[in-house]
């Protein structure tokens, strides 16, 4: 793990027509944290995703990550018509998981309830449920806090500290604050093309 | 990850069979419907029924195979399924061949159980079932293969179901002539046709479809 958890150099990014950033570099030992800032639009999420191998780069880039990654965003990713008990373990059992911890995410009463009755809070802590349950080395969060409230803020701030005191990277793009002590901050208006 | 391909089986079939909008019933029923239809629309003409009730079969689990395209694909995307299963290394592509199992399960064996009370309604004969029957066991998985290749395609396009369903008529139209036309032949050489395209749209549709929703990301 000497080499650092994710390495990556040269990434682009274009957005129909325009370069939303480039010659963006990264290093990040295991354990640290990385916080995307700046304004709607100047490619946060398109970083996530071209770091999760989702979406290509504009130009090569190399981008090597040592372990597993799980992804969040605003899907839930969970079948709507199923219990959520039921669409998580799903999941489980694709991932050779336990289930998630829902006393912890306060969905223990909701365990019976149809996904598509949840509210957007609920939804939230849902797709965390999925994220804890995947067991995943590395984590990026795109809007993680979005929906929540102060005390599932919290809830999201100590899980992210749990991921990182057992050697993860955590990748956060937020714009609500988000408490990570010791979190480098990464303004993509910073890496014009 | 062994046990990564039975799980999404086992997934696709309970959504495509009961998740919502009638599953796999409602195929059936309007495949049973159309049947009903035919003698009403043209008369109760025996001889012209029995030569052309089977065709009618054929267009009917044509229009059939339509109704469950929007469930295919769309609802998987929108949820952000596929993202997680590429974050996991599961290819599209496995993803994909999957789901067409899963939706030939749920269409082509019901869809071949209700021809049998539908040949009836239409007044066909025994042997003509019979051969209906080998065509569609030859044509539906090609049928199911077209149309989750069709859903990856038009998914997130808007007004994508009605476009959707017209591109699976258009492209259906070998397996149609094949299938229907072994009717008429009687026989093995239509069936055997009928087969080929099959196995070309299950070939093809995988590698298609993956395609199709790796550029639908961009």
């Amino acid at each position: 793990m000497q080499a650092g958890a994710l390495i990556a150099k040269g990434i682009a990014c274009r957005r129909g027509d325009r370069i939303l950033f480039a010659g963006l570099a990264l290093s990040l030992a295991p354990g640290s944290a990385l916080h995307l800032v700046g304004p709607n639009g100047t490619g946060k999420t398109s970083l996530l995703r071209v770091l999760a191998g989702l979406l290509p780069p504009a130009a090569p880039c190399t981008i090597e990550w040592q372990g597993s990654l799980a992804y969040l965003d605003g899907r839930t990713a969970l079948d709507e018509h199923l219990p959520l008990a039921e669409a998580l373990s799903f999941w489980s059992a694709l991932d050779n998981s336990p289930p998630p911890p829902l006393e912890r995410l306060g969905l223990t009463r909701l365990a019976d309830i149809p996904v598509r009755y949840l509210s957007t809070g609920q939804r939230k802590r849902a797709g965390l449920a999925r994220l804890i349950g995947q067991q995943a080395d590395h984590w990026l969060l795109d809007e993680p806090l979005n929906g929540l409230d102060a005390e599932g803020t919290a809830l999201v701030e100590a899980l992210i500290a749990e991921r990182r005191a057992a050697g993860g990277v955590v990748i956060v793009a937020s714009h609500q604050p988000i408490a990570l002590p010791g979190a480098q901050v990464l303004d993509l208006r910073d890496h014009p093309a | 990850m062994s046990g990564t391909f039975p799980t999404l089986l086992r997934r696709d079939l309970a959504r495509l069979l009961s998740g919502g909008r009638g599953g796999a019933l409602l195929p059936v029923l309007f495949f049973l419907a159309v049947a009903m239809l035919y003698p009403f629309a043209v008369g109760l003409d025996a001889p012209l029924l029995g030569k052309t009730g089977g065709g009618v079969l054929w267009v009917a689990a044509l229009l059939a195979a339509i109704l469950p395209l929007d469930r295919l694909i769309e609802p998987d995307l929108e949820l952000g399924m596929f993202d997680q299963w590429a974050l996991r290394g599961i290819s599209e592509e496995g993803v994909i061949a999957v789901r067409v199992l899963a939706h030939w399960l749920s269409f082509g064996p019901p869809l071949m159980l209700a021809a049998v009370p539908a040949s009836a309604l239409v007044g066909i004969g025994a042997s003509t079932l019979a051969t209906v029957e080998w065509g569609l066991l030859a044509g539906t998985p090609g049928l199911a293969a077209l149309g989750v290749l069709v859903a990856a395609i038009t998914a997130g396009l808007r007004g994508g179901a009605a476009l959707g369903g017209f591109l699976v008529m258009l492209l259906a139209v070998p397996l149609l002539i094949f299938g229907a036309g072994s009717l008429s032949t009687g026989g093995e050489a239509g069936i055997a046709l009928t087969a080929a395209v099959s196995l070309v749209l299950l070939a093809i549709t995988p590698f298609a479809g993956a395609a199709a929703i790796r550029v639908g990301r961009q």
